[in-house]
């Protein structure tokens, strides 16, 4: 009975909702060609009627598409915090944010600070940066504004290639071939330190910066640099002073998205910067990173201790950071592009 | 015709690639004067124009033949550095183009590339350009608003003032009221007017009354092939070939 139901579907029997819009359609289609039209024409209602229903539930699974993304993202923003709020409940966040040292498995008194992890992460992230911005957008002007055809097709593909490398690969360089030239170069012992963890990281970051940058600098409508030739300005007056500022926004979104990968990246610094958790203001010290921190000890830390709910604190912090940074790109982008318009 | 020529055009050949776009062009370009040059879309005027500051160098697989005398001076020659032709011959686009600066740094732009001019110099040398493009009275108050601000007839103004403001010897103009209102393209025209006096002008155009009220000789292109030239009242009244004729009364373009 049921399925015969379902089968020999009517307006009676048809959820409300549906009737409603179906009336409307059909309101709608009678007031444009005339009533009785559609009869004539050999369509019948019950088609329209499952063509709406088919457009009902594909717009439906794209909408629910579109929404997973932001489930997945709220869920593991609560997820972290979740999972982390029992440390936070038994030392609150000044422990945490105000406090230096990090030592959960010490013999006597366990210590939660992490701000030498912040301090770790973003000096090897404004490391990377000095290193990958300046050559980042001066390679992307060179691509933009000075190669040749032949020279940019073979470019441009080769620098998008570069963020395929996997960090692993990235971070074993680090270790065999920037960690001996850091430690010739300034008579250290070793080299694994936040200068190897910036460098390594700015190779990562550049192909992101590199690529956006271009585009941005593509982007810069042909007319401003006609212009500018015309006035007498050569090719390097008007790189600097009219395609660079007016692609300036877009570079510095790809500036950004460089640094949230940089911020996030773990097996790199994990492999080359030393992991000491000491709070230093010297390149050549070793560091030890957020990420690296959890990478290490969430393998070893046992069940359900402060000490495991507290690296899900400093998840959450990194979370908050990355987040932070991919929004002031988004919000710069978005201006990118109310201007150009 | 017993005018000073600024620009002498010996045999002007212009390649895109293969396409031979400029076919063995001779004109004179008197000092001081508005040179018109008509035709119908396609015909080369725009490609002569920037021909005559260079700019098709920008471009890439063009290729340029003959010579153009700025002065007596060959411009056209690997050696001539077109930077420096630039800086003697001013260009205005179809489409205004001011930079997304301020008012301000869109005229001293040229300055600021060229040379060593005090803050002093600047301003002042801002503000006579302004005058000179008639914008000086609508604009004087906010100088550092953005240029983006501006009438479409007003960036148009400004993009002239910014090549006043280096101080060109010869001024081209490509269209320069093709998107402007009558309102503002009357003002365009009266500034051409004006300008003259200090400037050799030569302007492409679409609008033949345009031509007939600006200009003093018109230069009728066709096929890249420079047709007819004469001065202005005699191609309006008394074209020496029928094509030309056809051309200015509507018959064909």
């Amino acid at each position: 009975m049921v399925k015969g139901k379902f089968f020999f579907m009517n307006e009676e029997n048809f959820p409300l909702i549906f009737i409603y819009k179906l009336r409307m359609i059909r309101m709608k289609i009678e007031a444009n060609i005339g009533e009785g039209v559609l009869e004539k024409k050999g369509i019948t209602f019950a088609e329209v009627r499952s063509q709406r229903i088919k457009e009902f539930f594909i717009e439906r699974f794209f909408f629910v598409n579109g929404l997973l993304a932001i489930l997945i993202l709220l869920g593991i923003f609560s997820l972290l915090f979740a999972k982390g709020y029992p440390a936070l409940k038994e030392l609150g966040w000044t422990t945490f944010l105000l406090s230096a040292q990090w030592n959960p498995t010490a013999y006597e008194i366990p210590r939660y600070g992490i701000l030498s992890l912040i301090n770790s992460t973003l000096m090897v992230t404004l490391g990377a940066l000095a290193f990958a911005v300046p050559l980042g957008v001066a390679c992307a002007a060179f691509i933009s504004e000075a190669a040749s055809p032949r020279i940019r097709e073979i470019l441009k593909p080769t620098v998008e290639i570069l963020a395929a490398i996997p960090s692993v690969v990235i971070g074993f360089l680090g270790i065999v071939l920037v960690n001996p030239a850091l430690s010739t170069l300034f008579g250290i012992s070793h080299g694994l330190n936040a200068l190897n963890g910036s460098i390594l990281l700015a190779i990562m970051a550049l192909p992101t910066i590199i690529s956006l940058s271009e585009d941005a600098l593509k982007a810069v409508p042909k007319t401003y640099k006609e212009a500018s030739y015309a006035l007498g300005a050569n090719r390097w007056q008007t790189i600097v002073r009219v395609s660079v500022p007016s692609a300036l926004s877009g570079i510095i979104a790809s500036i950004m998205l460089g640094m949230g990968r940089a911020i996030g990246e773990t097996m790199t610094v994990l492999m080359a910067t030393g992991n000491a958790r000491a709070l230093t203001f010297n390149f050549l010290d070793p560091i030890q990173t957020m990420t690296a921190t959890i990478a290490i000890e969430l393998g070893e830390v046992p069940y359900n201790t402060t000490h495991y709910y507290a690296l899900f604190i400093i998840g959450f912090v990194l979370f908050l950071m990355t987040f932070l940074v991919n929004l002031v790109s988004d919000i710069i982008l978005q201006k990118y592009q109310e201007v150009e318009r | 015709m017993s005018h000073h020529f600024k620009i002498l055009v010996r045999h002007l050949n212009f390649y895109y690639g293969d396409v031979q776009a400029l076919k063995n062009i001779n004109l004179e370009i008197p000092a001081n004067h508005v040179t018109a040059l008509i035709g119908p879309s396609g015909c080369g005027k725009t490609t002569f124009l920037r021909c005559l500051n260079r700019m098709n160098d920008i471009i890439e697989g063009t290729r340029i033949e003959g010579e153009i005398l700025l002065d007596g001076t060959n411009i056209c020659g690997r050696e001539v550095d077109p930077v420096q032709v630039r800086r003697k011959v001013g260009m205005v686009f179809q489409k205004s183009n001011p930079f997304p600066k301020t008012i301000f740094d869109n005229v001293a732009y040229g300055l600021r590339i060229n040379g060593n001019f005090s803050k002093r110099e600047t301003e002042e040398l801002v503000e006579k350009s302004l005058k000179d493009s008639a914008l000086w009275d609508e604009v004087s108050g906010r100088l550092e608003d953005s240029a983006m601000e501006l009438s479409g007839g007003q960036q148009q103004r400004l993009c002239i003032a910014r090549a006043l403001a280096v101080k060109p010897d010869v001024l081209l103009m490509d269209e320069p009221a093709s998107a402007l209102d009558p309102i503002a393209t009357q003002k365009i025209e009266e500034l051409i007017r004006e300008l003259k006096t200090k400037y050799t002008i030569v302007i492409v155009t679409h609008n033949m009354q345009q031509a007939a009220r600006v200009s003093d000789y018109t230069a009728f292109f066709y096929l890249g092939e420079l047709i007819e030239v004469d001065r202005t009242d005699k191609i309006f009244t008394h074209p020496g070939l029928k094509r030309t004729e056809d051309y200015i009364t509507g018959r064909f373009g």
